[in-house]
């Protein structure tokens, strides 16, 4: 009703071409004249949410009554009464000399980089082909960057790939300089785009109208001219992170050719260089395509040789049949000698929820136990085991597009720019806009030019720094005081415990300034709206429970969650780590979080499964990892998992991976953990299988299937199902829906969210009331699903690091991702785009620590710890603090995860990832 | 397939060894940084470029990335705002940077009519490490021409022995500072001669129906904006003070359309009457901060300004507002009123689309008074004398009086102040007649933008709008150039589009493509009358701004009054091919 009546006071007449219509106010006349469907060419206009119209390339001016010059449709609003003509021969006149002007300078159309550009197309329209002008000199291609080709002899200066960098993805690389005639694009200081700050994520090469800026995937050899026609178009979603966005798979031939954004929900038709680009490796030749059995000749301690492109040094070819029967007798056989308690599986984060729900049923129920797990173990588990206690759920409480409407955000141990780049692109608009954006890491980060304020504070002193923040809110009497009494409990204790962790004391600590930490506190208790973004810095640590207990306190004590830009987020690294947590992939619950341990729930399950479940919790990744080492775990069935890279202190792991009865590893590549196996199935990777994932923000969405397995890979959930089977489960799912309707079944988190819905909508959040709502971005309004409906203040006290820096390991060892590269590397490898961007294993360093020990950019430095070492070449990066040395864990020539600490968190059960102390010395 | 696009890139498996694209060194960031104040404003980029080139004589992509560093700004936006300015020399990596001293030897349309451009051809190719000598366009001292400029310090009245003597810098720079300040009527000077009454009055009186009255003073006098755009100032005020605050002002003193150097002789001359104008327009309007835009061809006006606003500081004259003295880079365009705004925001002078009005959305997002320099002058007399007094100086059709800056083909160039309306042929006789030996042929009535007028046609009012609109001309910033029977009209034009095509932001199509093409054209073999007039009406009907909109005026004029001259023009070039023809054969 409200809308109705804005719409009435909203409304005037403009005059167009002769017409009377009725239009809003705020839209301007080439979105009037399109509705009207009058055609006004464009060049420098792009009719998308967020691109600003810029008006300067003069194609689509129109005639106002009462002006002395002509005006730009795309940029000029409307006014009541305004008369319009876009049809007079001054107007057409107009509109075709620049036409003809630009194309003076382009290449013959038969010549050009994109014939069927837009620009050729307004220029069919306005029926030119040649330009009757002299033309200009043209420009050298610049073929440096691996995924994009770059003719500016095409380009008009319109500049939308220059909003495209600076407005849209706000990476700011591209700028327009010179003047005149001689205004051009340039990458930073005119540098080759290869060379320059780019990021890859390819949105001016959406933006481009003329091909001056082209995808070399869809082009000819000479990198001139596209050349490649895809012949079906698949919407699906990027198998990258969890921010799921929305994207095309270009097949032809049945192959992946080329990735096109989406307008989803999440991303707003943005992707970065990896779900733009790396979509290739789906046709790796060191794919799997036949089930694997490994040879009697050669023993498991011989995986130190094992060369994925030629596994058949370890393994033997086998069919389907002969490799089922004898993963699924292995099974048993452990389980009729050793007890269920001696098997386990790990399901992945990168599956279906589908495929999650299947894997952790069968283990349930096949293998019966809940030694199930997966790598969220690794991921958020600490923040989930915070959030359930605190606030009774365990997935954020508002999705990542709410930044639009902060005033505050806090990105704290997070680096959203490489991690969940089109989400970064959200909180660096909303810092555009004028937000204030705070960002605490100990390492600087891309985000930091559009912060307030950067705190870059000593590693691993969270609890601290937090805990000084919340002093601050409390004691200068900064809180929510209606919200902490009406929606909270354990303010007493939690001020009890907070009063000793004052700035001053705590400034030492953390090693920043108390009046900063004052000005923070103060700006983020103040806000309308606050919004807090964390990821790995905070929970992989062994205070990473309490690091989240502290954020969830902030935005408690600030009285920000359940309102608009408001709300606790921590960003999701998987795909669907979300879903696969929901789905139940986690040894102490069922799915929707339904503990294992109450049998109320077990009998729930037990009905509808038709199967006794264990009671006993399960043993999470690193105690499982610990179990097969100490020989309590004999079988292991992993499926889209990497433990040999992924987990910590990787010596024992792949120790205790050699010591399994059996390992099947369900996987599309030969990986690190499958040299290890006994069994190897040849999976089906993203794009070439239909499911629902669910992003970071709740979101379920669809995934389909854009091209076949190759050669005998098989679906995931066939392969599951087929191991049942043969363990004398019953069952007989037909395709992925059949199991989204059991889930809907068990999972009332799935209400309102029908499999029909998924395909005509693409996304639906949960919590949903029903089929005919949106789901629900915003949670917790009201109350909390816990007991007492209340939020609950647990305090925190401060904890050092397990493992702290000596005078034997005096650095610091962090680790995580490059943009680049996923995970373990087993995806972006192998993806050529992003293997060429980052090919080699580096450790990031600060300068001045690097002069001190010797080296220069590229030396070969060793680095060891108390559990490994390894040696790769230094990368010399200011924005590494003196004293801490960063290592992406993607690659398996030097293996991070050999140095890391698997020391844990008591209650999210995380290993130390991110703190190990370390030596450095250059190489001999 | 799957390796198709590795293999194109031909790269080997190589680390970067360092974060993507450029990082700044070390020993850059603290050179840049000691050379910084040490609260940084994203706004004074170009000041702050200005300090590293003042010091280093160019910029080096080494401390443009550490200037990138030192202020959290991208690579991009360091690079496109330096690149855009015409006096900022980039050096990139390892390239030779040019030598430290550039002579600047002015070819626009007055100099050129004493052959700059072949001046500038026969000392060009001499350079020697030491001096590089490059064209300039306008100067701003026209009445001296030809000139030339050493580090922006004007040398008049050069020839090309002039130019191969030429004494230090620091000699010129010397003898110029102190020329003005001995010229300059200083702050002290100016109170004793009764300087900042009007305003002390105003301020003392503390009372809004005072300013009001001295508003509507305003608003009845004839006063509008001399600029160049003619927009009644009293008007003009009223609506930025109508606007919510706070509310900002920029001052016009990038003087650059070619034929004009009246706001050189005003601010050379008299400094704190233009200030006082700007502090009673702070004053009535409501003005939070006010920004003084001079451009950097004006070095020892920059030098000059500086220490009389430093003077001006110890006193109270000026407290009720900010005065920020900000430095020009070398682009006419930044006297397009919005484009200086960009430039004010440190960033590349793009004019700003209207809707909406500099009033409304000016400075930051700010509501912004705009006033030209000779405009602010007016104010204080006006206030003083009366609006009466003002108008009377003009006639009943054109009240008001103006500065002509009157050069070329003419005995005494100068600036004539006469009333509004005053015609070509009334500034001839006031200036003493046509230079020795030459005729009368034409005239620019407003500069470069202003369109070209035959002889016939000089008894016409000089003024905003009237007869001179209906050939297409305006008066622009009252700068009129004589040419005489020597000149050919065509050559002319060419210069002007020349110029124009140097000084194009590069914004929209029709100006950055037009120029270029126009020039090409105009360059051509053979004479191309309707492409130009095609290119001359899309400029006109198309263009963002009035550089683009006016920039085929005189174009249109050559073509209109001088077909003759265009002609002409191309029968000698094809004399010119057919003879290199015939030579090529020979060989």
């Amino acid at each position: 009703m409200m809308d109705d009546k804005s719409v009435v006071i909203d409304e005037i007449i403009v005059f167009l071409n002769g017409e009377k219509i009725k239009a809003q106010v705020g839209q301007t006349i080439w979105q009037v004249a399109k509705q009207q469907n009058v055609e006004i060419p464009h060049l420098c206009y792009r009719n998308e949410n967020s691109y600003r119209a810029d008006g300067n390339c003069r194609a689509c001016m129109v005639e106002i009554e009462g002006e002395r010059t002509l005006a730009a449709s795309c940029q000029r609003k409307i006014t009541d009464g305004m008369v319009v003509n876009t049809e007079s021969s001054r107007v057409r006149n107009s509109q075709k000399l620049i036409m003809e002007l630009l194309l003076s300078d382009q290449p013959d159309r038969q010549n050009s980089h994109d014939h069927n550009s837009h620009f050729w197309k307004i220029a069919e329209i306005s029926g030119l082909e040649k330009s009757r002008f002299p033309s200009k000199l043209g420009v050298a291609a610049d073929n440096s960057h691996p995924a994009i080709a770059v003719n500016m002899d095409s380009c008009i200066q319109c500049g939308l790939c220059v909003r495209a960098c600076r407005e849209v993805q706000v990476n700011d690389v591209i700028g327009m300089a010179g003047r005149g005639a001689d205004a051009h694009i340039v990458f930073d200081f005119n540098d080759e785009m290869g060379a320059s700050t780019c990021v890859g994520c390819g949105e001016c090469v959406q933006a481009c109208p003329t091909g001056a800026l082209l995808p070399k995937s869809l082009m000819d050899d000479s990198v001139m001219k596209l050349s490649v026609t895809p012949d079906k178009t698949v919407n699906s979603v990027c198998p990258y992170c969890g921010v799921g966005c929305q994207l095309s798979f270009q097949v032809k031939e049945d192959k992946i050719v080329s990735v096109e954004s989406r307008n989803g929900p999440a991303n707003l038709g943005r992707l970065c260089v990896k779900g733009r680009y790396g979509f290739d490796y789906i046709h790796n030749e060191q794919r799997l395509t036949q089930p694997l059995i490994r040879r009697s000749d050669v023993p498991k301690r011989n995986w130190q040789n094992f060369d994925p492109s030629n596994p058949l040094t370890h393994f033997r070819e086998a069919s389907w049949q002969e490799a089922l029967d004898k993963a699924a007798e292995s099974f048993i056989k452990a389980k009729n000698n050793f007890g269920s308690s001696s098997l386990s599986g790990f399901g992945s984060a990168k599956g279906t929820n589908e495929e999650a729900y299947i894997f952790q049923k069968l283990i349930r129920t096949g293998f019966q136990t809940n030694n199930v797990d997966h790598c969220t173990r690794l991921c958020h588990a600490s923040s989930v085991a915070a959030l359930l206690e605190n606030i009774g759920s365990g997935a954020v409480t508002a999705s990542f597009s709410q930044v639009e409407y902060s005033d505050s955000i806090i990105v704290i141990g997070a680096n959203p720019a490489v991690n969940h780049p089109v989400a970064a692109t959200f909180i660096k608009n909303a810092a555009q806009r004028g937000a204030d954006l705070f960002v605490l890491d100990p390492r600087a980060q891309a985000l930091d030019r559009y912060a307030t304020k950067s705190l870059n504070f000593y590693p691993g002193s969270d609890v601290s720094l937090l805990n000084a923040i919340l002093n601050v809110i409390i004691f200068e009497k900064l809180y929510d005081i209606e919200y902490v009494k009406n929606h909270t409990e354990g303010f007493e204790q939690l001020s009890e415990t907070i009063k000793f962790y004052t700035p001053e004391a705590m400034s030492p600590i953390c090693g920043i300034a108390a009046e900063d930490i004052r000005f923070v506190a103060r700006k983020f208790s103040q806000a309308n709206a606050g919004i807090i973004f964390w990821g790995m810095g905070i929970s992989q640590h062994t205070h990473g429970t309490d690091n989240s207990r502290c954020l969830i306190s902030l935005a408690l004590l600030t009285g920000n969650i359940g309102k608009k830009g408001s709300g606790l987020h921590p960003l999701r690294g998987q795909n669907n780590v979300q879903g696969a947590s929901d789905a139940g992939l986690i040894p102490m619950f069922l799915p929707d979080y339904q503990p294992v341990s109450d049998p109320q729930f077990r009998s729930k399950y037990e009905a509808i499964w038709q199967s006794p479940l264990p009671k006993e919790q399960g043993l999470t990744v690193v105690e499982i990892t610990n179990a097969a080492f100490n020989g309590n775990i004999k079988a292991m069935y992993i499926m889209g998992e990497n433990p040999a890279m992924s987990d910590p202190d990787q010596n024992h792991v792949r120790a205790a991976l050699e010591k399994l009865d059996c390992l099947v590893v369900q996987d599309i590549f030969p990986t690190e953990t499958a040299a290890f196996a006994d069994v190897i199935l040849p999976a089906s990777a993203f794009p070439e299988k239909t499911g629902t994932v669910t992003n970071t923000d709740r979101r379920v969405q669809l995934g389909r299937q854009a091209v076949p397995p190759p050669g005998n890979a098989k679906q995931d959930y066939w392969i599951i199902q087929e191991i049942a089977k043969r363990m004398g489960l019953e069952w007989n799912y037909q395709h992925p829906k059949d199991i989204f309707s059991e889930m809907r079944i068990v999972m009332s988190s799935l209400n309102g969210i029908t499999w029909e819905r998924l395909e005509s909508e693409g996304a639906v959040t949960y919590p949903c009331k029903d089929e005919f709502s949106d789901g629900q971005d915003l949670l917790f309004s009201d109350s909390f699903p816990t007991k007492s409906g209340l939020g609950k203040f647990t305090p925190a006290e401060f904890l050092p690091p397990a493992e702290e820096p000596d005078d034997d390991f005096p650095f610091i060892l962090s680790t995580g991702r490059l943009l680049e590269h996923w995970h373990t590397g087993s995806m972006t490898r192998r993806s050529a785009v992003l293997d060429a961007i980052e090919p080699t294993a580096e450790i990031h360093i600060n300068p001045e620590n690097l002069r001190n020990i010797g080296g220069h950019a590229g030396t070969p430095l060793h680095i060891s710890t108390r559990r490994g070492s390894i040696t790769l070449a230094a990368r010399l990066d200011p924005g590494l603090p003196e004293g801490m040395v960063f290592i992406p864990f993607c690659f398996k020539e030097a293996s991070a995860n050999l140095l890391t600490n698997s020391a844990l968190d008591q209650f999210g059960k995380i290993p130390e990832l991110k703190f190990s102390a370390a030596k450095i010395k250059v190489a001999e | 397939m799957a390796n198709s696009s590795a293999n194109r890139n031909r790269k080997k498996k190589m680390g970067k060894f360092k974060p993507k694209g450029r990082i700044a060194n070390q020993s850059a960031i603290n050179t840049v940084k000691a050379i910084l104040p040490e609260i940084l404003h994203r706004d004074m980029l170009i000041e702050y470029l200005h300090l590293i080139q003042d010091k280093f004589s160019h910029l080096s992509s080494d401390n443009l990335s550490a200037l990138a560093f030192i202020m959290n700004l991208p690579l991009s936006e360091i690079w496109e705002v330096a690149s855009f300015y015409d006096h900022f020399i980039l050096v990139k990596d390892s390239q030779k940077p040019p030598p430290t001293r550039t002579i600047r030897i002015c070819t626009s349309v007055t100099c050129s009519l004493f052959d700059t451009e072949k001046i500038l051809e026969s000392i060009a190719p001499n350079d020697n490490t030491k001096i590089r000598f490059i064209a300039s366009p306008c100067l701003g001292a026209c009445d001296k021409a030809p000139v030339a400029a050493d580090g922006h310090f004007v040398i008049p009245n050069i020839d090309l022995k002039k130019l191969q003597k030429i004494e230090h810098s620091q000699a010129i720079q010397e003898k110029n500072k102190s020329d003005i300040l001995e010229n300059v009527l200083g702050l002290d000077s100016y109170i004793q001669s009764g300087g900042y009454e009007i305003l002390r009055k105003l301020k003392n009186s503390k009372n809004s129906d005072e300013y009001d009255l001295a508003l509507t003073q305003l608003e009845k006098s004839a006063l509008k904006g001399l600029g160049g755009a003619g927009f009644p100032t009293g008007k003009k005020w009223r609506i930025v003070k109508q606007q919510k605050g706070p509310r900002l002002m920029a001052v016009n003193a990038d003087e650059g359309e070619p034929g004009t150097f009246k706001d050189r002789h005003y601010l050379s001359t008299s400094p704190h009457q233009i200030i006082e104008g700007i502090l009673i327009a702070a004053l009535i309007v409501g003005i939070s901060d006010c920004y003084l835009y001079v451009r950097d061809e004006y070095p020892e006006i920059l030098f000059m300004l500086r220490i009389e606003l430093q003077k001006l500081s110890t006193t109270d004259i000026a407290d009720h507002t900010v005065i920020h003295l900000r430095r020009g880079a070398g682009a006419y365009i930044c006297g397009e009123e919005s484009a200086m705004i960009e430039s004010i925001e440190g960033k590349r002078g793009l004019p700003r689309h209207r809707p909406p009005f500099v009033a409304e959305s000016g400075i930051f997002g700010r509501p912004t008074l705009v006033n030209n320099v000779e405009t602010l002058f007016w104010v204080p007399e006006i206030l003083k004398f009366g609006t009466d007094w003002f108008n009377d100086l003009g006639t009943k059709l054109h009240p008001g009086h103006r500065t002509y800056s009157v050069s070329g083909r003419i005995s005494n160039p100068g600036l004539v102040v006469a009333s509004a309306g005053t015609t070509a042929n009334e500034l001839i006789e006031k200036c003493g007649g046509m230079s020795e030996g030459h005729i009368f042929k034409a005239y620019l009535p407003g500069g470069a933008s202003g369109g070209i007028l035959p002889a016939n046609k000089a008894d016409i009012a000089l003024d905003f709008g009237g007869e001179l609109a209906k050939y297409g001309c305006f008066v622009g910033s009252h700068a009129v150039v004589i040419l005489s029977e020597e000149d050919n009209i065509w050559d002319i034009a060419k210069n002007l589009m020349n110029f124009f095509k140097h000084e194009s932001c590069g914004q929209c199509t029709p100006c950055r493509v037009g120029t270029e093409k126009a020039v090409s054209i105009m360059d051509a073999s053979h004479y191309q009358p309707k492409l130009l007039t095609e290119i001359a009406s899309v400029m006109r009907d198309a263009s963002i701004c009035g550089l683009g909109q006016a920039a085929s005026n005189p174009l249109s004029c050559a073509m209109r009054f001088f077909p003759e001259d265009c002609k002409h023009s191309f029968k000698t070039n094809l004399k010119k091919e057919e003879n290199e023809g015939q030579l090529g054969e020979t060989r």
